[in-house]
């Protein structure tokens, strides 16, 4: 199905659903969405707040807070069913077959411990190593992710090392087990432009030398264009368009991901006005029925009002478009005119 | 430039003191630490254009904004607006009507509102602050239509701000900044908390309005892209000084200071062209304690012994302004660049 098709995939996500259960109903924040990740894959997800790219990643950690919670769906890590896991079990798992990197290195380090403390605690507790193992494995995994003089810095604690230093010190205690995939949730979005393209060059390097695969969630398509092999690009909980990261920016087929990648502002000719997609992501508690981005899409028809679509062929990536379908749209609407209240 | 420039900053120089309390200082034996967050910045706006100030967090790209609106006083230096300084001491009257033609717009839309106010009095706020308007009927048409013009309706003044998506609340900050029919508007970060389609709206709205009300923008940014869009020139600041100045397209095809072409190497490539951008080793130092000479000799592949000892001035150079002594001394080259031009869609 896919094009990583000669192996069999490292993760694959199946039709998951979460929910938020609220007073005042159900709210649906991810709705059926699959993709699968090959080994030592880049899977970029992108989408602008609140499109659930965070809660599936979340998931897949099984870091979901509640009240959200899996309602349907399963989520396989090499075959293994990893959704429905006891707590104890999946703490297993986590660090040791999937790594996680958050937004803010200075909230993901425990400030009272040093970091060598917290790294050669993890390292233990998934390897059975000594001690004395375990602080030269750790040494050599801030030599790895370019910590200068890390002999000392081993005995510092977060406070005293930069932004940067401190995602660094981060990406070591992913890579701590040696993980299968890393869950990278917005790793560069605290940082300054600089300090971004080094820590992308870093991560991009030892997934490569270490053969690990990337699920990198992320509202920035520049560092997705950067990093990744494929590209999912989502919408209000559901996944708009996914395909090889070349395809899915520069011929884009799905009217969400075309307008995304228009009202970015680029380097190339200077035009009087970006081009804007009107209005805005519509709510948990008002997603429309048919497409949920119908009322902001320019070529919608009477079909894309009632029916939803699901990923079909297009092009050479995977849009949920019913422009790809050879039924069509149906009657063209007008779009809708962006008036509040 | 022919004309006086609309607003003229001149050596203006903003210090925080950063020391601990006086009895720690005592005890441990320590000096004062002062943080120089603008230490001598000379920029003249026309009136018009739009002046950007792009810079990494910490370079002082904000504290000049505050500065220029009269939220900081300078610590030393001029600003002058119009031709009016605005350190001399004026009565009420005369410093309300100055004040009246500037205005600022935040970065963060959802800390700027004033969340128990209804967005109604929050734009009404200026016009009643300044006096602009003392009947119901006028201030009720004046607010609905200046929520007309960002592309709100009227009814939405009954709203309180929670009620509204942050690309929204930007929208009424923009509302607000414009109801004391100001001339020119400090922006701090103004997207920077919004996501791209939103802020394709509203860099969008804010082009549009500069063209109509003939608006002059001071524009904070750290981002380079958005930075290319809206200005007219741009500035390059690098901890606490300007490095570089030059218009738009000059800056950006044809960057001088080594610190401006590390910039733009990280504005990641969207249009695939295969261009590597490279790591700029090191971290910006802290402003506590600055390197000698040219602050950026650190990190600059092009140091040498003068840019750890002396401090590079800003000189013209082509259409612009640079600090550099490798460019001074012709030992650096200017650099063309050229960016993958989109496909006309």
């Amino acid at each position: 199905m896919m094009t990583a098709s000669n192996n069999p995939p490292l993760l694959e996500v199946r039709n998951l659903r979460i929910e938020f259960p609220t007073r005042r109903g159900t709210l649906l924040a991810v709705d059926d969405v699959s993709f699968d990740i090959a080994p030592g894959e880049v899977l970029g997800v992108v989408g602008e707040s609140g499109a659930g790219k965070s809660l599936t990643g979340n998931a897949i950690i099984g870091l979901l807070e509640p009240p959200g919670r899996i309602a349907a769906g399963e989520i396989r890590l090499e075959g293994r069913r990893i959704d429905n896991l006891p707590y104890e079990e999946m703490r297993k798992i986590r660090g040791a077959r999937i790594g996680a990197i958050f937004q803010d290195p200075l909230t993901s380090l425990n400030p009272l411990y040093s970091v060598g403390r917290q790294l050669v605690e993890t390292i233990q507790t998934h390897l059975p190593l000594s001690a004395a193992k375990a602080r030269q494995r750790a040494l050599d995994l801030l030599k790895e992710v370019g910590i200068p003089a890390a002999e000392q810095r081993l005995d510092h604690y977060p406070h005293q090392f930069s932004g940067g230093m401190r995602q660094r010190v981060v990406i070591a205690l992913a890579l701590c087990a040696g993980p299968r995939l890393i869950v990278a949730d917005e790793p560069t979005t605290a940082l300054d432009v600089s300090i971004q393209a080094q820590i992308i060059a870093l991560l991009k390097r030892l997934c490569r030398e270490h053969g690990t695969a990337v699920m990198l969630v992320t509202h920035d398509m520049g560092v997705i264009a950067e990093t990744a092999d494929r590209v999912a690009v989502m919408y209000a909980g559901r996944v708009a368009e996914i395909g090889p990261v070349r395809d899915v920016i520069k011929h884009a087929q799905h009217p969400y991901t075309k307008g995304l990648m228009g009202s970015i502002p680029s380097l190339g000719v200077r035009s009087e006005r970006l081009v804007q997609i009107d209005g805005a992501m519509p709510r948990l508690t008002e997603i429309p029925n048919g497409c949920a981005f119908n009322p902001r899409c320019l070529a919608r028809g009477e079909r894309c009002l009632v029916e939803r679509p699901n990923l079909m062929a297009a092009g050479a990536s995977r849009a949920a478009c019913w422009l790809h379908d050879k039924a069509g749209v149906g009657a063209p609407v007008a779009k809708q005119e962006p008036v509040d209240a | 430039m022919p004309e006086a420039p609309f607003v003229h900053l001149a050596g203006l120089k903003r210090y925080f003191d950063v020391s601990p309390p006086w009895l720690v200082r005592a005890i441990e034996g320590k000096p004062r630490q002062i943080v120089r967050a603008v230490d001598g910045i000379d920029i003249s706006i026309a009136k018009g254009e739009t002046f950007s100030l792009v810079g990494e967090s910490g370079c002082g790209k904000s504290t000049v904004a505050r500065l220029v609106v009269g939220l900081y006083p300078p610590t030393a230096g001029k600003i002058e607006f119009d031709g009016h300084d605005m350190s001399v001491r004026r009565n009420q009257n005369d410093m309300s009507a100055l004040r009246r033609r500037m205005q600022m717009i935040f970065q963060d839309p959802f800390a700027s509102l004033n969340p128990r106010w209804r967005v109604f009095d929050i734009i009404a706020e200026p016009i009643r602050a300044f006096g602009l308007s003392s009947d119901k009927a006028d201030l009720e048409k004046r607010v609905g239509d200046l929520l007309r013009q960002v592309r709100l309706t009227p009814a939405d003044g009954r709203k309180y701000p929670h009620e509204f998506s942050g690309g929204q609340r930007q929208r009424i900050s923009i509302a607000r900044a414009l109801a004391s029919e100001p001339e020119f508007l400090v922006c701090d970060e103004p997207t920077s908390a919004l996501d791209v389609s939103v802020q394709a709206q509203i860099l969008n709205l804010m082009m549009d309005l500069q063209r109509r009300l003939r608006l002059t923008y001071l524009f904070i940014s750290h981002n380079l892209a958005v930075v290319y869009h809206i200005s007219t020139r741009v500035g390059v600041m690098y901890l606490g000084r300007l490095v570089e100045v030059a218009p738009t397209d000059s800056l950006f095809r044809r960057p001088k200071h080594p610190y401006t072409r590390m910039l733009l190497d990280t504005i990641p490539d969207l249009e695939m062209t295969g261009r590597q951008r490279a790591p700029m080793a090191g971290e910006v130092p802290s402003p506590i304690n600055p390197p000698t000479g040219c602050t950026f000799h650190p990190r600059c592949p092009f140091a040498n012994d003068r840019c750890k000892a002396e401090v590079p001035e800003l000189l013209a150079s082509e259409d612009g302004m640079v600090a550099c002594h490798a460019i001074e001394e012709r030992r650096l080259g200017v650099e063309e660049r050229s960016y993958g031009e989109k496909p006309s869609a």
